[in-house]
């Protein structure tokens, strides 16, 4: 992939940097993995719990755009090289939208 | 037409203009129908001036001149200005990016058929019953009341046609992001690359909600849904809302190519590179970025509070400042240049202050409080126009003059072309500068007739009189065309002598695969800075190889085919029994030919390079 494009000219140097890069990659993809199985617990105990709707509401929120991120950056690798197009149209599809929503929210609704 | 120089019978034309998944054949169909659409848009407003010409006509009646009305802004903006616009940046982005063909030549055609059979629907409801009436913004508690079928034509037709749009802009962004030449990176794009590839990213966001906008109404009137009916506790502003956050934007994705093609006009006829090219971007991107933050000021009178208001006017006037770069960056690339005055070049020096005519309107109706005066006059409708016509209007018939050698190899003549240069000119200003007064002096928009003796007779006449001189510019822009045609003299690499871009590096029209050996890009005008170390074209920067072509395919028109049978089945489902099979058959037509397209393998053809070396052999040429 992206990060395996080093080329130093040397086999055996590549092959160290990119099992290393490898294996860190793959120990953030467990904890991340890990975190969101957490959050996702900590979501079903916030219902669970019985507590205001004003509270429990936003904080799933807040928790569901923490595991976005989890997954674009951690799953889909948006972090890597290459993927500064499709994350620039990501966040203007996302201010479009959010600004969308906004304007709703305040002067068609409220 | 196509370099292979053999003569092919015209069934056989046909067929292979149907079939065509060729940008350059794709862009050709996209100007034929565009200005086909244009020429009807253009009866239509010349019926809406024959009406006002004199108080208390007849010409035609009330709710007559309502359908002519709303079909001239919905033709004008969705099937004659974006396609014509989409049809040059399909003939000339990909030879300035240094590209053999855009990203998905496949859903380019289908783009094109679908907005084609969009717009024929749209144009059919004239024959079935009555075209739609509720103005080309088709506000919902207007077409929610408006009887007959003319408001489906709209939802459905345009529903289809803008898939095809957005298809388009998708595909442009992606050719643009992944198809540049070796050398020719971001800011060595052309203006005219880079205001396809912003007014793309507006297509992307600005089109989903018009989709979603037009299948809530359709949902409305064809499904008996509530979204938009007060008296089942729906909203109608949501409607004004959703149409503007896609209207606001759509004004820039037409007004930014033609920003463009101007962009590429004014450095080559005054020889002289592009003055603050990075601060032209850098406006475009900002235009782009604002166009979102406004739709609001469409709806000042709605009643959104002042607090609303107040923010959507300062967005609003925020759009002056990159604009005003554009100006000035314009004028400066013309001061101290060596400038020859051909037609695009006249349209160019006459584009400024028209255009900055309704970039100054604009600033005065945005501001909110003002408006509350301007508003649905025709103080409006003059702005407008100022906008479209003075912009997108001049860009186009300059971009057709500019870009004609380039597409189809011979040059278009001058004398005629400054004849309709003078007579848009002259006639276009005699139409609209008026209307600003005949707004003020309280003239509604919209109106079929008026009264004698209200002080609007004479500004309604001149207007109408400057209307008959737009119609004759186009007729003598016809008349240069046909006589272009039959002559057919053949012009060379760079007809016009000053090109800068890559473009005009290749053959005039170029080969289907465009390119033989991928330029190397040095530097921003790479044409222009090979010219001046002496080099007659570019520097390759590959050695000659096998190019892979795409096959040509008729499915994209079966496609739109099947979504064109199937809208007419939606429609009539409550009327006649056989609606519903007609809708089902139409979306087996287009599903059928997508699953077929799905499963059977193209892999396109390789042109080898023994025949590329030979056809250098026989032509002396070196592409």
């Amino acid at each position: 992939m992206e990060n395996n494009q080093t080329n130093t000219g040397n086999a055996t140097v590549d092959i160290a940097y990119r099992r290393k890069k490898n294996a860190e990659e793959m120990r953030h993809q467990v904890i991340t993995f890990t975190l969101m199985i957490f959050l996702t617990i900590v979501a079903f105990v916030a219902v669970g719990a019985g507590m205001s709707g004003w509270f429990t509401v936003p904080f799933i929120l807040l928790l569901a755009a923490v595991q976005v991120a989890f997954q674009l950056y951690y799953f889909m690798h948006m972090s890597h090289k290459g993927h500064e197009a499709p994350a620039l149209f990501l966040y203007s599809g996302l201010l479009v939208g959010l600004i969308t929503i906004l304007a709703f929210v305040t002067i068609v609704w409220w | 037409m196509s370099t292979y120089a053999q003569k092919k019978g015209f069934g056989a034309t046909v067929w292979d203009y149907l079939t065509t998944v060729d940008h350059k054949k794709i862009a050709v169909l996209y100007l034929i129908a565009g200005g086909f659409f244009f020429v009807v848009g253009g009866l239509e407003a010349m019926f809406i001036r024959i009406q006002l010409a004199v108080p208390n006509s007849d010409f035609v009646s009330a709710g007559l001149y309502n359908q002519i009305l709303t079909m001239h802004g919905t033709t004008m903006i969705f099937l004659a200005a974006m396609p014509l616009l989409f049809g040059f940046m399909n003939a000339i982005m990909p030879l300035q990016i240094g590209a053999r063909d855009v990203a998905f030549p496949f859903i380019n055609a289908l783009g094109f058929w679908l907005f084609f059979f969009g717009g024929v629907f749209l144009n059919l409801s004239w024959f079935l019953g009555g075209a739609p009436d509720a103005g080309w913004t088709s506000y919902a508690s207007l077409s929610l009341a408006s009887e007959g079928h003319g408001i489906d034509f709209y939802l459905l037709g345009l529903q289809i046609s803008g898939a095809g749009t957005l298809m388009g802009g998708i595909n442009f962004l992606v050719t643009i992001i992944n198809m540049r030449a070796p050398g020719m990176t971001y800011m060595r794009m052309p203006l005219f690359t880079w205001t396809t590839f912003v007014a793309s990213a507006l297509i992307l966001f600005a089109f989903p909600p018009l989709t979603v906008g037009i299948f809530l109404l359709m949902f409305d009137r064809l499904f008996g849904s509530n979204f938009f009916v007060t008296a089942a506790g729906g909203n109608t502003i949501i409607w004004e809302h959703l149409f503007w956050i896609f209207g606001h934007p759509e004004v820039y994705i037409l007004v930014l190519p033609a920003f463009g093609i101007f962009s590429e006009i004014i450095p080559v006829f005054s020889r002289k590179r592009l003055f603050g090219y990075s601060s032209m971007v850098f406006a475009t991107v900002l235009i782009g970025f604002l166009g979102f933050m406004v739709w609001a000021h469409h709806m000042f009178t709605v009643g959104l509070g002042p607090i609303a208001n107040a923010i959507f006017a300062v967005a609003t006037m925020a759009i002056a400042v990159p604009t005003g770069i554009k100006i000035f960056n314009w004028l400066f690339t013309m001061w101290g240049g060596s400038i020859k005055f051909t037609t695009p070049m006249h349209y160019a020096v006459a584009f400024i202050p028209s255009f900055l005519m309704g970039g100054v309107t604009g600033v005065m109706l945005a501001s909110a409080a003002a408006d509350y005066q301007y508003h649905d006059t025709y103080f409006v409708v003059a702005h407008f126009h100022y906008v479209i016509v003075g912009g997108v209007v001049f860009a186009i018939l300059a971009g057709t003059t500019f870009y004609w050698p380039k597409m189809f190899g011979t040059m278009l003549n001058e004398t005629l072309g400054k004849i309709t240069f003078w007579l848009f000119f002259i006639g276009f200003h005699l139409t609209f500068f008026i209307q600003h007064f005949l707004g003020l002096w309280g003239m509604p928009r919209r109106i079929f007739t008026f009264l004698e003796g209200q002080g609007l007779e004479t500004g309604n006449f001149v207007s109408t009189v400057g209307a008959f001189f737009m119609a004759a510019a186009t007729v003598v822009l016809v008349i240069n065309i046909i006589i272009t045609t039959v002559k057919n003299e053949r012009v060379g690499n760079d007809p016009w002598g000053d090109g800068r871009t890559l473009e005009w590096a290749i053959p005039s029209p170029p080969p289907f695969y465009n390119f033989k050996q991928l330029p190397l890009v040095r530097g921003l005008d790479p044409l222009w800075i090979e010219k001046m170390e002496g080099k007659k074209g570019m520097t390759p920067a590959e050695p000659l190889g096998d190019i892979h072509m795409p096959n040509a395919s008729f499915i994209p028109f079966v496609i739109s085919f099947g979504l064109f049978v199937a809208a007419f089945g939606a429609m009539y489902r409550l009327d006649y029994g056989w609606g519903l099979p007609v809708l089902i058959i139409g979306l087996a037509i287009t599903f059928g030919s997508m699953f077929l397209r799905s499963v059977k393998d193209d892999h396109g053809f390789h042109i080898h390079k023994e025949e590329l070396i030979d056809e250098d052999d026989n032509k002396g040429v070196k592409a």
